[in-house]
């Protein structure tokens, strides 16, 4: 019975990755098959991705408590669910020097503007969460004196919950340190023309 | 609280030194209101502030839509010696909702008429700063009269995102 | 040692002359702009503060940063269901919210409470008054610099948390005080748990005080700073604590006793003195007291029924479901349109963490309420912050405001 060998297609669909990865394991992949295998390999490991690893595990939160919310997101830095495990511990209260704006409470119409100068006032990279109901959409008020967070700044990580169990919003944070590990959220603030919003004070 | 005839008593001194201040009273499951014409406020809380009740425990306003006079001023009063509540309502009409303020007697009236006035549009004359306190500045009609609406957003979903706003639009 | 030798010359050789500055000489005011978003205070508060120099003369709060429209919505949902919206209001006493207004409500309807409800919700009243004060304790020794009582008052915080879990399922918002009653009867090993808990509190309290006490810093900025007196106070509205600690033994569960607190004996305590470390004191020894309230009733605990028997206001216990028609037909009505209140006017005050909390139920006959009101007692006491910091350092305007304890969801509602 003859075997027949074919070279793999240029272009990487999913099962293509998945046959070239088993024969790699199997020590069978040979000539441009490994060359392609080893680029890829290499450029997944670029510099880019060590210091994606770096910023994620290195996350500074500001502290902006708005309402319930804040109290338990005291609670994620007390004892029992300690963020300080994964090096999250050291709350900034200048958005200066902060990178990761956690909305914790209710969002009102006078209080929005604030929320979007200090997100403007951080500087990229910056992550922004939105913790529990009432600033994810507007939770248990739907009436003229709330606003989603959604509708004026760009979120990348909704917890919900009326308040958020503290292992709720540490879970949040975690899943965004996936999200800023591994490039997933790649395109997305293109696509929302979330960017290149820096407040710069011109000649400062 | 006063029962009902100790109530009627408090009345009584009141229509004694003012007749056409008290316009009504009513002691309903424990609660005893007077209800006062509101240009006389500040005479009848002079009274009961001599009576004993010198702290107000509460202030702030009510939209008894769709009966006329529409906009109500209650002012929660107590006796810390004796221990005892009484009410005072106010009622104004919605084309003039004027009434005198309370600032000068316990200056701790000064956020919760301003409240009221940014609630329901009371104006309270001789307060010192009426402006609004929860609301922003520039905002406009009163949000706790009964026909303001209730107002609410449509909440952003990626379904209808483009509905709103999106790069596509 | 010789760097250090010229440091000192250094520092000896400088002459300066000493200037008096204050009244009689006129110098610059400068507005500045405390908040909204500030490390130091408790939540949105935004303070436009006047300053000379280092010395405060006015500061005026601008407030309305987390207005929610709590009242306007408890309109639009029939009476149950306004009390989840109810409770947010002020968001470290949620029991305290739910009690106010399901007061008011069954003071209109003139339904009677079962005496082991009432007993349940003293426990659960006092657990949260405790829990409140564990958070003000800690976040205030934050502001201050005591950053290590942070996590010490965030661990006894966990506990009472877990106990309120076992009891309702959830941990802040419990809808756990309904109108008639309370949702449920407690689980078991609830009342285990509970007095191992009280049992270890005073110890803990005690813990508290020693690492508070020593520390000179903390006891210079809080002694003498920012005095009102009882008078001033009482004009201004204010209750609770902050009345307490200038000399006025005015607390609501004693004068005016409501839900069985008269059954426990317990004290109040009261400052002399009326500056911050008063309130500190004040606030600190009603963790005993409360603690000494949660063992009486837990002692006391009568057996019978957690929720009143109307069964036009209450709905039916969930095994009747299946066999009585009439329980079904209450149940649909109670859950869907709700049940009608007779028309009229409450106000119902209770004694919160931070003073007079009442609510103002005004019922038009149909499902819904047609006002709910919310005295909120922080609120009024912000108003007391102005007169308290005139004339003292921006230090103590942290430290006053830490003391004042303002929850701006009760503020702003």
């Amino acid at each position: 019975m003859e075997i027949k060998r074919e070279a793999l297609p240029q272009e990487m669909d999913f099962r293509s990755r998945q046959l070239m990865s088993r024969d790699m394991l199997r020590g069978t992949l040979e000539d441009e098959d490994l060359e392609r295998f080893a680029e890829q390999a290499v450029m997944t490991t670029t510099l880019d991705r060590a210091v994606a690893w770096a910023q994620g595990n290195s996350i500074y939160p500001m502290t902006f408590g708005l309402a319930c919310c804040a109290i338990e997101m005291m609670s994620i830095v007390a004892a029992r669910v300690d963020i300080a495990r994964f090096g999250f511990e050291a709350f900034r209260a200048s958005p200066r020097q902060a990178d990761l704006l956690i909305l914790s409470g209710r969002v009102s119409t006078k209080m929005a503007p604030v929320i979007r100068r200090i997100y403007d006032q951080m500087l990229e990279p910056k992550f922004a969460i939105s913790m529990g109901a009432c600033c994810s959409s507007t939770g248990v008020f739907n009436n003229y004196a709330l606003v989603p967070s959604d509708k004026f700044m760009p979120i990348d990580v909704h917890v919900p919950g009326c308040p958020p169990r503290p292992e709720a919003l540490a879970h949040g944070i975690l899943k965004l340190r996936d999200k800023i590990q591994h490039h997933d959220r790649e395109g997305w603030r293109e696509r929302y023309d979330a960017v290149g919003t820096e407040e710069v004070i011109p000649g400062a | 609280m006063p029962d009902a005839a100790g109530l009627e008593v408090i009345a009584e001194e009141l229509r004694g030194a003012d007749p056409s201040a008290v316009l009504g009273t009513t002691f309903d499951r424990g609660r005893a209101e007077i209800q006062i014409d509101p240009s006389k406020n500040i005479e009848v809380i002079e009274q009961l502030r001599e009576r004993g009740f010198n702290f107000l425990a509460s202030l702030h306003g009510v939209d008894y839509y769709p009966q006329e006079p529409r906009l109500g001023v209650v002012y929660e009063l107590l006796d810390m010696t004796e221990v005892d509540r009484i009410s005072l309502k106010a009622r104004v009409s919605i084309e003039d909702p004027r009434i005198a303020s309370v600032t000068s007697i316990w200056p701790g009236s000064d956020f919760p008429e301003r409240e009221c006035f940014d609630m329901f549009g009371v104006v309270f004359e001789g307060h010192p700063d009426l402006r609004r306190i929860l609301m922003p500045e520039d905002f406009e009609g009163f949000p706790q009269r009964r026909d303001f609406p209730i107002g609410g957003e449509p909440i952003l979903f990626t379904y209808n995102e483009t509905d709103h706003y999106g790069k596509d639009r | 040692m010789s760097a250090l030798g010229d440091y000192r010359k250094r520092e000896e050789s400088i002459s300066y002359s000493v200037e008096s500055a204050g009244m009689g000489e006129t110098h610059e005011l400068l507005s500045l702009n405390i908040g909204p978003h500030h490390p130091a205070t408790h939540g949105v508060l935004r303070l436009i503060a006047t300053l000379e120099g280092e010395v405060v003369r006015d500061i005026k709060p601008i407030i309305g940063y987390v207005h929610t429209g709590i009242e306007k919505t408890a309109e639009q949902k029939s009476y149950w269901k306004a009390i989840p919206v109810v409770e947010r209001m002020d968001y470290l006493s949620y029991y305290f919210n739910a009690m106010a207004y399901c007061g008011a409500v069954e003071t209109l309807l003139g339904l009677q409470i079962p005496p082991r409800a009432q007993y349940l919700r003293v426990i659960h009243l006092e657990l949260n008054r405790i829990m409140s004060h564990l958070v003000w304790l800690g976040t205030s020794a934050l502001d201050l610099g005591a950053m290590s009582m942070f996590w010490y008052c965030f661990r006894e915080r966990e506990t009472i948390l877990d106990l309120f879990e076992m009891s309702s399922g959830q941990r802040m918002h419990t809808r756990y005080i309904q109108i008639g009653g309370v949702f449920e009867d407690i689980p078991p090993g609830f009342a285990a748990k509970l007095q191992k808990f009280v049992d270890g509190m005073p110890a803990r309290a005690d813990q508290y005080a020693d690492l508070l006490e020593k520390n000179q810093i903390l006891l210079s900025r809080l002694r003498d700073s920012c005095i009102l007196d009882e008078q001033t106070l009482l004009g201004l509205n204010v209750t609770g604590p902050l009345l307490r600690a200038a000399g006025n033994p005015w607390d609501l569960r004693k004068a005016a006793p409501y839900s069985s607190y008269d059954h426990f004996d317990f004290k109040i305590p009261v400052g002399s003195v009326g500056d911050n470390y008063d309130r500190y004191r004040v606030r600190h020894a009603e963790l005993y007291e409360s603690t000494k309230i949660i063992d009486q009733a837990l002692k006391g605990l009568p057996e019978g029924p957690t929720i009143a028997d109307d069964r036009k206001v209450v709905l039916p216990p969930r095994h009747e479901l299946a066999t009585s028609m009439e329980a079904l037909i209450h149940h649909f009505k109670l859950v869907t349109e709700g049940f009608r209140v007779p028309e009229g006017e409450a106000y119902y005050p209770i004694e919160s963490p931070r003073g007079e909390l009442g609510c103002f139920v005004r019922s038009d006959g149909s499902a819904k309420p047609a006002r709910v009101h919310m005295r909120d007692p922080s609120f009024v006491n912000l108003q007391s912050t102005a007169p308290m910091v005139k004339d003292s350092y921006i230090a103590d305007l942290i430290a006053t405001l830490a003391m004042v304890d303002p929850v701006l969801g009760g503020v702003d509602r």
